[in-house]
């Protein structure tokens, strides 16, 4: 178990390693492969030659691109000085880059996003799990039936509606109509009622999309487990329905939905983008689309390695789950 | 000035339609005692174009701006958005600002920091002012002559200050011979030599030529004062030091901003500034449909951008809330142009075929239509600048009410030596959508001379290295390229040089597109500048608007307008021209 576990943390050092470089590579890399001036992004509207030869300086642009990452890498741990003659700006360890359109350092911008996104995923985790999971295994107990059907019907709507038009109608509807809910405004440190209530409809909307999956997931993986032999075998020693379902075919079930909810969760640490615009949530998701449109290279940058850092440890989370859930699989 | 209108907005048109059709459904439930308030109060379609719409001196309150699209720094000397320039005046004064009054009286300029207009002398080369005596910086220090000298000259460090105008720098220092006060080796760092200051409160500007519009320049907030001690580099745009009414009490980048009141700061000194609310905040937000709704809902007071109101709130914001609407100029041109460098478009004939041919109907159909769009534009010079001229129609295009002159088109075609028309290709910026609309509508508009010109969209985040570089432009085959322009400053200088005046084609960053270089306009601008009259001035503007037309090289779309939203709540609102239709912030009150 402890070989296992120290391999498979070795493996995320080297893949979050390899990440970076090819993030790095496709923003510092690429664009000077197609002839345009990445130090072109970071002068605003008037591109002065001075600005740009500045900028270039300053982030070190005209240095090999491996040189460039080492520089990155090396930052991340020790921190990093950014200098162009007596303008010096700098960035404390761990540097994820510095911000030229904002004049900010990366890492504690990250730091302020992240909350926002967590809190945004958590919340609407808790609804989608219980919610899809339970509308699944109902679905399929009551396969056939009215209740099946229109949960599904529900359940295809949610998949198949974009989270901008859900977001914008239950805004429309609960909160400017009938001003049930707020707007996802207040920080949870300075009102945590109004922080609860604004995230209401961002929870909602957000695990509605995915409810819907988990039902779908839900209700195909327990009609499959239901057919096993071993469920016939537990009901024919006279089982009773709720152990037979709750205790036998829920963990064969919960299986394939455990994997799904491992990375889901890790790519939702990225940022809930769609959300995250719909509802202003000043996220990770809502940030790498702003940054995005600014060319902000080096928020991109921050915002894509600590996505890829949560989907890579939500994969071995998950994997070292599946011993939990299921005995049959031994981590070796 | 071609980017800080930017809308961030770009749904599909289909969601749009939904989001309309949501929008409208919600309105008309009728319970919504919110809106039925911001209807009753408020004081009328367009009540703030050309008057003052809620005029009040009443104090207090907090005035809420929200905003899709962060400046590009608060920095005076760092900023170049528009919205960024008018909202400045909060926080930084200058020698001279802007009068503050309804739309082309506003483009006067009236004493800010100084006690009077300029002492202008040895042939308008010499610009003397006195400072007023109770101006003083957020901690009561009085600002100086020499806070003055420092902020102008932290645009010479071009490598640490970069992004605003260098105007000043190109009238002051044309050889940039000067290196900034970061590397100035004199002791107090006020090695300019144009600008000397031999006391506290004088300072005088020796410029090696005369230009007429010098004063406007010192009007932007690149000309706004620096205390030497408070400068924090590349940073000072995250807290940039008052000496205006408010202070910035905290900051967020993309997330808020909250003033107070500096009470350091003396009424009795600004006749500008009405400083009327207590407090001033900007929530910075990602949905621009929401942001609409939350602005007819009454939550906010008004877009901080001023891009206009958006496509899904539009109908509904103009059948139900007409009266707290304002349908103004922004003092922006739309159009098309033709680089004389990409055959057959050195041929004056080839470029008129493309003029009579255009649908201008459809081409401000595609612009949003006569209200948020604006009004088909027959010349090059917006109608707030002096020497323009709405009228001036060389090629008939209001005479025709906008529609293609199809006939015409092939006579030119003929005369061009095409008579079944050429090939071409139509350059646009593709994160514009409205832009891409206008290209499509050329497209068609064209094909029916037989014209056939293929769309292709650019990276709009890189319009200096492509439509920029005249290299580009002749290698990718851009026969038309569609922009906007504004001008930085409301004269035939501010708006026109750069576009038409040969000796600004640069080899990156370019906005003369068209490579225009004629002598005799060139020398209408150098007669126009060297004059000190405004009226005179804009006499030989007109001039040059005329030979501009007759070069036959812009093929202009609209006047641009925008639908922006005055909410019930706000006082003293007017759109003024010098601030490209925006509200004058600096007037803006509150009702409680």
């Amino acid at each position: 178990m402890l070989a296992y576990l120290i391999r498979r943390f070795f493996a995320v050092i080297v893949m979050l390693l390899v990440i970076t470089l090819v993030t790095f590579g496709i923003f510092f890399l690429f664009p000077k492969m197609i002839g345009t001036d990445p130090a072109l992004y970071f002068v605003g509207k008037q591109s002065d030659p001075a600005a740009i030869e500045g900028i270039r300086q300053k982030m070190g642009l005209d240095d090999p691109i491996l040189v460039q990452f080492g520089k990155f890498v090396v930052g991340l741990v020790a921190g990093r000085t950014y200098a162009n003659g007596s303008d010096v700006t700098q960035c404390a360890a761990p540097c994820f880059g510095y911000s030229f359109k904002t004049e900010q350092e990366v890492w504690p911008l990250l730091t302020d996003w992240l909350p926002v996104t967590l809190s945004l995923a958590a919340g609407a985790v808790v609804l989608w799990v219980i919610g899809g999971v339970a509308t699944g295994v109902i679905s399929a107990l009551k396969r056939g039936t009215v209740l099946d059907r229109s949960a599904m019907g529900i359940a295809l709507a949610g998949v198949s509606l974009p989270i901008y038009f859900t977001g914008m109608l239950a805004i429309a509807l609960f909160s400017d109509q009938l001003g049930w809910f707020g707007r996802p405004e207040a920080s949870f440190a300075a009102d945590p009622g109004s922080w609860f209530n604004g995230m209401i409809l961002p929870w909602i909307s957000l695990a509605f999309l995915y409810a819907a999956m988990y039902a779908r997931l839900t209700r195909a993986t327990m009609l499959e487990v239901l057919n096993e032999d071993y469920i016939r075998t537990a009901r024919a020693k006279g089982l009773t329905e709720p152990v037979v379902i709750g205790k036998h075919a829920m963990r064969s079930t919960m299986t394939p939905i455990l994997t799904v909810l491992g990375l889901d969760l890790g790519a939702l640490m990225g940022g809930a983008v769609l959300t995250e615009y719909t509802f202003s949530l000043h996220g990770l998701g809502y940030s790498a689309v702003r940054a995005i449109s600014d060319h902000d290279l080096p928020v991109i940058l921050g915002i894509t390695l600590i996505s890829a850092f949560f989907v890579v440890a939500a994969n071995l989370v998950v994997d070292l789950l599946y011993a939990v859930i299921d005995p049959r699989v031994r981590l070796s | 000035m071609t980017t800080h209108r930017t809308s961030k907005r770009r749904l599909a048109a289909g969601t749009a339609v939904v989001l309309a059709a949501m929008l409208t459904a919600t309105a008309c439930g009728g319970s919504d005692t919110k809106k039925d308030e911001g209807k009753a109060g408020a004081s009328g379609f367009n009540a703030g174009i050309g008057k003052v719409s809620n005029a009040s001196d009443k104090k207090g309150g907090e005035l809420k701006f929200v905003a899709t699209q962060e400046a590009d720094s608060w920095d005076p000397q760092r900023g170049y958005y528009g919205f960024m320039w008018d909202f400045a005046r909060y926080y930084t004064r200058q020698l001279v600002s802007f009068k503050p009054a309804p739309g082309g009286e506003s483009t006067e300029l009236v004493p800010d920091l100084a006690a009077g207009k300029a002492e202008i002398s040895d042939g308008g080369k010499t610009y003397k002012y006195t400072l007023k005596d109770n101006v003083s910086w957020e901690d009561g220090s009085p600002v100086t002559a020499q806070d003055i000298k420092y902020g102008i000259e932290r645009t010479w460090a071009q490598d640490v200050i970069s992004g605003g105008p260098v105007y000043l720098m190109q009238v002051l220092d044309p050889k940039t011979e000067y290196k900034g006060p970061y590397k100035d080796e004199s002791a107090d760092k006020l090695g300019l030599k144009a600008i000397e200051t031999p006391d506290a409160k004088t300072i005088i500007f020796k410029l090696p030529q005369p230009n007429g519009d010098f004063e406007q320049m010192l009007a932007m907030p690149a000309a706004s004062p620096v205390k030497q001690d408070k400068d924090t580099a590349a940073k000072y745009g995250l807290k940039p030091f008052s000496n205006g009414p408010y202070k910035i009490d905290s900051y967020e980048p993309n997330k808020s901003m909250k003033l107070s009141r500096n009470d350091k700061w003396k009424p009795e000194s600004d006749t500008i500034r009405k400083a009327l609310p207590d407090s001033i905040s900007v929530t910075f937000m990602a949905n621009a449909d929401d942001m609409d709704k939350r602005l007819m809902n009454g939550e906010f007071d008004l877009d901080l951008n001023a891009t206009g109101i958006g496509q899904a709130a539009r109908a509904t914001a103009l059948k139900d809330h007409k009266a707290n609407l304002d349908n103004g100029q922004t003092g922006f041109i739309r159009y098309a142009v033709f680089p004389q460098t990409v055959a057959p478009f050195d041929n004056i004939e080839c470029r008129k075929a493309v003029i009579y041919a255009a649908d201008h109907k459809s081409l401000q159909t595609a612009r949003g239509g006569p209200q948020a769009g604006g009004d088909i534009a027959p010349n090059m010079l917006p109608l707030g600048i002096k020497g323009s001229d709405g009228k001036y129609d060389p090629y008939e295009v209001l005479k025709n009410d906008g529609k293609p002159n199809v006939e015409k088109a092939k006579e030119a075609l003929k005369a061009c030596g095409k008579p079944e028309g050429f090939k071409t290709t139509i350059a646009v910026r593709n994160n514009k959508p409205v832009e891409v609309a206008t290209a499509v509508s050329l497209q068609n508009a064209l094909k029916q001379v037989g014209i056939d010109a293929q769309v292709d969209q650019f990276d709009g985040a890189q319009t200096s290295g492509i439509i920029g570089s005249p290299k580009v432009v002749k290698e990718k085959g851009y026969g038309i390229i569609i922009m906007g322009w504004g001008a930085d400053f409301p004269t035939g200088q501010g708006f026109s040089q750069p576009l038409v005046d040969g000796r600004f084609i640069l080899q990156s960053g370019n906005n003369n597109f068209s490579e225009l270089n004629d002598p005799a306009i060139n020398g209408l601008f150098d007669q126009a500048i060297a004059e000190t009259d405004p009226a005179k001035a804009g006499d030989i503007y007109k001039q040059m608007n005329q030979k501009v037309s007759e070069a036959a090289v812009y093929l202009p779309f609209v006047y641009d307008k925008t639908i922006t939203w005055r909410s019930t709540r706000l006082t003293n609102a007017y759109t003024s021209d010098a601030y490209n239709g925006r509200y004058d912030y600096a007037s803006l009150g509150v009702l409680k």
